[in-house]
């Protein structure tokens, strides 16, 4: 127990944290390349065409993962920022300002490949359903936050005003995806079933799943860089920092 | 493997121009985005460095 | 001061603030009249047909409350921010949150109150009448305390911000949502005669969550600005 305590203490600074942030990113980096690649290999050249949806299916190999990835990642934020606000730990608030940016890139992706999906599948780019309602409100929350934190020029207020409202999100979200879906169901006629899913063969399974992994590491790699980014940027009085700039 | 030439796989069962815009769009932000912190590490290092050299010189 | 009792001191803050109000009249009328041409612009820019107008009136009426509503916000605390009021406030042995509750209240008073009469006047602009009139007047007194108190979060938060008035449009819009679903959802579903209970009793709940909730983390927020 102590030594674990002494473990997060010796973390929690941003001097610690950036060299083993350093260590990490090549890892998470190799093992998203391989499961990418796996991902797509499988997706692309092992899983049959469904014979419902043809070939347009495989857009779900990025889909599912992005769209699991942009509300995963929405709650890893929230998550970090609770940490801070709780511990006052900076690094917690710096993790949460690094995840902001991807978990943001995910939404705009998970909605897009929605668009493109949906298209051939029920023949219209965009329904005001549930899911792309609750996506696109995800969207406007992570803008919000990474404003927010942008429009404050004391760091301190920034990370903990963003804090705040990335915990309030977190309650919003799920609000609209019941709220809008039971609005749907009033709205029987403009409502398009997309509850039914088509039954999916193994292969195109494991392909999501490899897919959605090899999201995952690429998101703890890149929000491991952003943050090493935001330490340097931080604190680039510290002398630490300065002796940093050869590694 | 269901395909049997490079063109039927492009072509996904008539569905290209639907799959592939997605693929790319996703591998573009992707790449995009290491690009942008890579550019964005290296500069915030030079600026350290600059400002190391410059109070080296002054000492 | 320090030795008045609770509920003395959140009078003494809602009569503060209504009165303050009322003493600036222009910015109390500008949020109401904001609400009155905002309505009165759909039915010379969609169509005057009355079949068109009832079915969108729900809608346009609630979207000008939530917008009136987020016009009026910067008045919460932006004042008592800037003259020093507010630091006293997170100092004083009361909890902030129920301070905060009641300025929220002064600012349903104020700017949510006045849209409510108003909207059975607009209502019969567009052609509503008997039940649905009168639902939409509920939904809105249902719905209108619930998006001062969602609102005051984002009013907290972006207190001496630059460029706030934009940003609290940002943040808390998204967080408005459920309510206006709920709230235009109630009037439709008595147009088209499916009864309002269900919407009602939605946003009833929406308004009893935000009650203890919104405040509390106002209350977070107000303390990160003044600190």
């Amino acid at each position: 127990m102590s030594e674990s305590r002494a473990t997060w203490t010796k973390y929690s600074s941003p001097q610690a944290f950036y060299p083993l942030a350093g260590k990490l990113i090549p890892w998470f980096a190799g093992l998203a390349m391989i499961c990418l690649a796996a991902g797509l290999y499988i997706g692309f050249l092992v899983a049959p065409t469904d014979f419902q949806q043809g070939d347009s299916y495989r857009i779900i190999f990025v889909h599912v993962p992005a769209a699991w990835m942009s509300m995963f990642l929405y709650v890893v934020m929230a998550g970090w920022a609770a940490v801070g606000l709780g511990l006052k730990a900076r690094p917690s608030f710096m993790m949460a300002q690094a995840i902001a940016p991807t978990g943001a890139l995910f939404t705009f992706l998970a909605l897009f490949t929605g668009a493109f999906w949906g298209k051939p599948t029920w023949g219209a780019w965009w329904v005001w359903d549930a899911r792309l309602t609750s996506e696109l409100i995800l969207l406007f929350q992570y803008a919000g936050v990474m404003l927010l934190h942008a429009s404050i020029d004391d760091l301190r207020r920034a990370d903990r005003a963003s804090a705040v409202l990335a915990l309030v999100g977190v309650v919003n979200v799920p609000i609209i995806y019941f709220s809008v879906r039971w609005w749907n169901t009033l709205h029987q006629g403009a409502s398009v079933s997309m509850t039914a899913a088509p039954k999916m063969a193994a292969t195109m399974l494991s392909a999501m799943g490899i897919m959605a992994l090899g999201f995952w590491m690429y998101s703890a790699a890149v929000a491991l860089m952003r943050v090493r980014c935001i330490i340097l940027e931080r604190e680039r009085q510290a002398s630490w920092a300065q002796i940093e700039r050869g590694a | 493997m269901q395909w049997g030439s490079l063109n039927e796989f492009l072509a996904m069962g008539g569905y290209g121009a639907y799959v592939w815009p997605s693929f790319g769009a996703t591998a573009l932000c992707m790449i995009w985005e290491v690009l942008l912190l890579r550019r964005r590490h290296a500069a915030i290092r030079a600026a350290l460095h600059q400002s190391a050299a410059s109070v080296e010189v002054a000492s | 001061m320090s030795q008045a009792g609770l509920s003395a001191v959140v009078r003494a803050i809602v009569r503060r603030d209504v009165l303050l109000a009322f003493r600036r009249q222009a910015d109390v009328m500008t949020a109401v009249f904001f609400f009155v041409i905002v309505a009165s612009l759909f039915p010379l820019g969609v169509s005057p047909e009355p079949a068109v107008l009832r079915m969108i009136a729900p809608g346009v009426l609630w979207v000008a409350a939530l917008l009136s509503c987020l016009l009026s916000l910067g008045r919460v605390f932006t004042a008592d921010y800037q003259d020093g009021v507010l630091e006293q406030m997170v100092l004083i042995p009361h909890p902030l949150a129920v301070l905060v509750s009641a300025k929220v209240f002064a600012h349903w008073v104020v700017s949510g109150l006045p849209i409510v009469v108003l909207s059975l006047l607009l209502g019969v602009q567009f052609g509503l009448e008997g039940e649905a009139l009168g639902v939409l007047a509920l939904s809105l007194l249902l719905g209108t305390p619930a998006l001062s108190l969602i609102g005051s979060i984002g009013a907290a938060l972006t207190l001496g911000v630059r460029g706030g008035g934009m940003l609290v449009a940002l943040l808390v819009l998204p967080l408005f949502i459920p309510v206006l679903i709920f709230g235009s959802g109630a009037v439709s579903s008595t147009v088209s005669g499916i009864g309002a209970e269900a919407n009602l009793s939605l946003l009833g709940a929406a308004l009893v969550l935000a009650l203890p909730l919104a405040p509390w983390a106002a209350a977070a927020a107000v303390r990160i600005a003044v600190e």
